[in-house]
């Protein structure tokens, strides 16, 4: 092993909640030092958003929060002190990135915007993740996961068409956005690096869910092509099997109709019920009748069987399907953790836990959880330390509300 | 021409459908030079159409994707799902099936810095492209690799669509409305960009670990691993609490009210989510009617235990507004509130127009079309339409003369030999 593959990224991380952590975490995690920065006492507002370790609502024990920062150095600082700014630039100034995700104009009103930085630090790569954009009318307005799947998302074309559009699950758009500021940042690195060129990257939420999310670049190159629109409720349909069917244990979903009948009956272990001729006609798979004859078997057949085991059979014909799991169903599969992807962190305030792991896998340059995610302020004395102050200094600096 | 990050990267680009070349996108929106390896004699599922010559007779979900309900004479350059990843690239082609093919394809691999490929696992195999092969090639090759399930593990050959798995993630039960059960829930594609994103970035800092060490590497994604760590409230609630989460519908986590109410108009809506006692008073200012002083309303323990009656409220005052309005109005008062926008509105988005977010797009075959842009701005090297839409085999001449400098003689062998061309051979359909 020859390490991590940024292991020579220095970032100062001054972001909080979700989208900008989940970016610099993706730094973190495939090597970067990454510096993590939160107000003196308070921290980042994600310590106060569930789920809580044994639902205990301390700031120390959110596990959004023990996720989402994993493998960064904490330290506390005081941004709106003269002291602070001076100590924020000196960490600039040996950093090669920086990440933050306030509101757009907070930093340059602390007289820290890119201009500033860029005085201490010409390469300076610096991402600013919001929630619209830096420039533009909505530019001040708030943004949320709903919000976000709704003006720039596919949202008007999920859910019934007699009822309201219907959301995504948690917050998958706000950390779609994260990843996307970590490639952003990544590519915006390596053109500092090798070309000595830093810049500004600015990151909209709403615009990652306008170009980047689910299918919404054929959908909206559909709509300039050809005008139409998507709408609710026109999903269904298609040949059968098409669908989620019960089964032992829960739900099933198959997708193989038409054409591909003949390997759902193999799967089936080809009863002879489905082996005659009026199965296989052009007409047949678009038949209701057939359709509701087809299903009686089929249903017999599903609900003999588990989702674990109609999986095996099915994808050893060649079928297009997958169980439903729930959250605890995807935890215990033997495949991803035979492949390693969920990992021990152990973390003073809550022991050990199985995190989910590396999104990918770098052959020669792993990822790694070289340390569990900081208490406020746990490596103060380090990094001041490093910047080359005493620890008498810390002390006045924490008296003085600096750090 | 401007000087882009990932300039003098080369990439092979043997990717389908939707994970691959959107990821291949993103790095030629950013200078890399990506080379779309393709071949006449082989339609590629699901990526530069259904079928490369559907007829308008064929079925209209087939024809009316393409501009103007017209497959056109060379549909493979008019889909809608390519074209809207498909600018900023170069396109080849070369028959890899036979020898001669093959040998091409390594002369390029040499000359090349990464190879990526989303196809399923036995495709590759079976061409005996594997990483063992591209090391004797070039020894410092990157190899990206995306799948559904890995490269390794019980589930490493199965069949699988973003669709598919996404059900298979655990996403489908923390979604949908409360009182649905069962039935079928809209499909979900997030898989493909999350593994999309995730790979541009993954390769990147492979070529960085390539350019300090010397060495190149495989690079295993996967459409399940990468989407699994963007529902972490769910598994973390698992790992600590040993609690299975199930779907919230539209109300978003620590927030009440939230949801999205109907407005004023035809199938119209807006997202509204309040979560502190600031943004609630900014709400009640907002709406200044005498139901939100009403006692079952005042904190946000009383709220959450009469949301149902809340959301009733809400909706009569939102039914008599336009969306627009209501955001602007909500938000004037520090409340999250946003309209649910078509996509017809999105184009039309003030914000979106005012921040040049389309970009146009022409190209011979398919005309001049307005795109959504980019996924980030960078502000001293902007990315630009440095080309449209790439066409089947459009930089034969460029890769074959040039790059690899082929004589006059060969090139004409390969176009008689049905390797170089711009058309699909006449048996594919």
């Amino acid at each position: 092993m020859t390490g991590q593959a940024l292991s020579d990224m220095r970032v100062i991380d001054l972001t909080h909640y979700i989208a900008g952590p989940a970016c610099t975490k993706l730094l973190a995690d495939y090597g970067a030092d990454v510096i993590k920065i939160e107000r003196p006492g308070i921290g980042d507002g994600a310590r106060s958003m569930g789920p809580f370790f044994h639902d205990d609502p301390h700031p120390e024990k959110s596990g959004l929060f023990l996720y989402l920062n994993t493998n960064k150095r904490g330290i506390t600082l005081n941004l709106k002190s003269n002291r602070g700014k001076a100590l924020f630039l000196e960490l600039v100034r040996k950093a090669d990135v920086v990440v933050e995700n306030f509101r757009p104009g907070v930093m340059r009103n602390m007289g820290l915007g890119y201009e500033e930085m860029v005085k201490v630090n010409p390469r300076l790569v610096m991402t600013s993740i919001s929630n619209f954009g830096q420039t533009g009318s909505y530019k001040d307005y708030k943004l949320t996961e709903l919000m976000a799947l709704g003006m720039g998302g596919p949202m008007h074309s999920k859910g019934d068409p007699d009822r309201e559009p219907l959301k995504y699950g948690l917050t998958v758009s706000i950390y779609h956005a994260g990843m996307v500021a970590a490639t952003a940042t990544m590519i915006a690195f390596y053109g500092s690096h090798y070309g000595g060129v830093g810049q500004h990257v600015d990151v909209s939420i709403l615009e990652t869910q306008a170009c980047t999310a689910d299918g919404q670049l054929t959908t909206l190159v559909t709509y300039q092509y050809t005008g139409r629109t998507a709408s609710r409720g026109s999903g269904a349909g298609g040949q059968y099997p098409q669908g989620n069917y019960p089964c032992a244990d829960g739900f099933f979903r198959i997708s193989s109709g038409g054409p591909r009948f003949s390997r759902v009956v193999a799967m089936m272990g080809n009863p002879p019920e489905l082996t005659g001729s009026k199965w296989y006609t052009p007409k047949a798979s678009a038949d209701p009748a057939l359709k509701k004859e087809f299903e009686s078997y089929f249903l017999k057949f599903t609900l003999q069987h588990t989702k674990r085991e109609l999986f095996r059979m099915g994808q050893e014909a060649e079928v297009l399907c997958s169980p439903i799991y729930t959250i605890d169903e995807v935890y215990n599969d033997p495949h991803y953790n035979d492949r390693g992807f969920f990992v021990d962190v152990d973390h003073p305030m809550t022991g050990q836990i199985k995190y989910p792991g590396r999104p990918f896998i770098m052959g020669k340059t792993p990822w790694q959880v070289r340390r569990a995610a900081p208490l406020l302020g746990q490596n103060n004395r380090e990094v001041y330390q490093e910047l080359g102050y005493a620890e008498e200094d810390l002390v006045i600096m924490r008296e003085a509300g600096v750090i | 021409m401007a000087y882009l990050p990932l300039n003098g990267i080369r990439v092979l680009d043997l990717t389908v459908v939707y994970a691959g070349p959107y990821c291949t996108m993103v790095l030629a929106d950013c200078g890399a030079e990506v080379i779309r390896v393709e071949s006449i004699q082989h339609f590629p599922p699901q990526t530069r159409g259904v079928f490369a010559r559907p007829t308008k007779e064929m079925g209209s979900a087939r024809a009316n994707l393409y501009p103007n309900g017209e497959p056109g004479s060379r549909p493979w350059n008019r889909y809608p799902t390519f074209n809207s990843m498909a600018r900023n690239k170069l396109s080849m082609t070369v028959d890899m099936t036979r020898p001669e093919g093959m040998d091409i394809f390594k002369k390029l691999v040499r000359v090349s810095d990464v190879v990526i490929e989303n196809y399923v696992p036995e495709v590759m195999d079976k061409l005996g492209v594997t990483y063992e092969m591209l090391k004797q090639v070039k020894p410092d090759i990157i190899f990206c690799k995306m799948s559904a399930y890995g490269d390794t593990g019980a589930y490493c050959n199965y069949r699988a669509m973003a669709q598919t798995i996404d059900v298979m993630l655990g996403h489908s039960s923390l979604r949908g409305y409360p009182d649905m059960g069962s039935r079928d829930l809209p499909s979900c594609v997030a898989a493909d960009p999350a593994e999309g994103i995730q790979a541009a970035f993954a390769v990147v800092a492979a070529v960085h670990h390539r350019n300090r060490t010397g060495e190149g590497q495989v690079l295993d994604l996967c459409l399940s691993e990468s989407f699994m760590p963007y529902m972490p409230q769910a598994f973390m609630d698992y790992a600590m609490n040993g609690r299975v989460q199930g779907t919230m519908g539209n109300r978003e986590q620590g927030a009440c009210p939230s949801g999205n109410y109907q407005c004023k108009g035809n199938d119209k809506w807006v997202s509204i989510s309040i979560f502190t006692e600031d943004e609630w008073v900014g709400f009640c200012n907002a709406v200044k009617e005498p139901w939100v002083y009403d006692e079952r309303f005042r904190d946000p323990l009383t709220r959450l235990k009469n949301q149902d009656d809340l959301d009733v409220l809400i909706t009569r005052w939102t039914q008599q507004r336009d969306h627009y309005e209501v955001m602007q109005e909500l938000q004037k008062h520090g409340v999250a509130a946003g309209p649910i926008l078509n996509e017809e509105a999105l184009y039309k988005d003030p914000q979106l127009i005012e921040r040049e977010f389309f970009v146009e797009e022409s190209q011979e075959d398919v005309g001049t079309h307005s795109y959504p842009g980019y996924p980030f701005k960078m502000s001293s090297t902007p990315a630009t339409v440095r080309r449209g839409p790439v066409r089947l085999g459009e930089d034969n001449d460029y890769i074959y003369r040039e790059v690899l400098a082929v004589s006059d003689a060969e090139y004409d062998a390969l176009v008689e030999g049905g390797h170089i061309g711009t058309e699909y051979a006449p048996h594919i359909q």
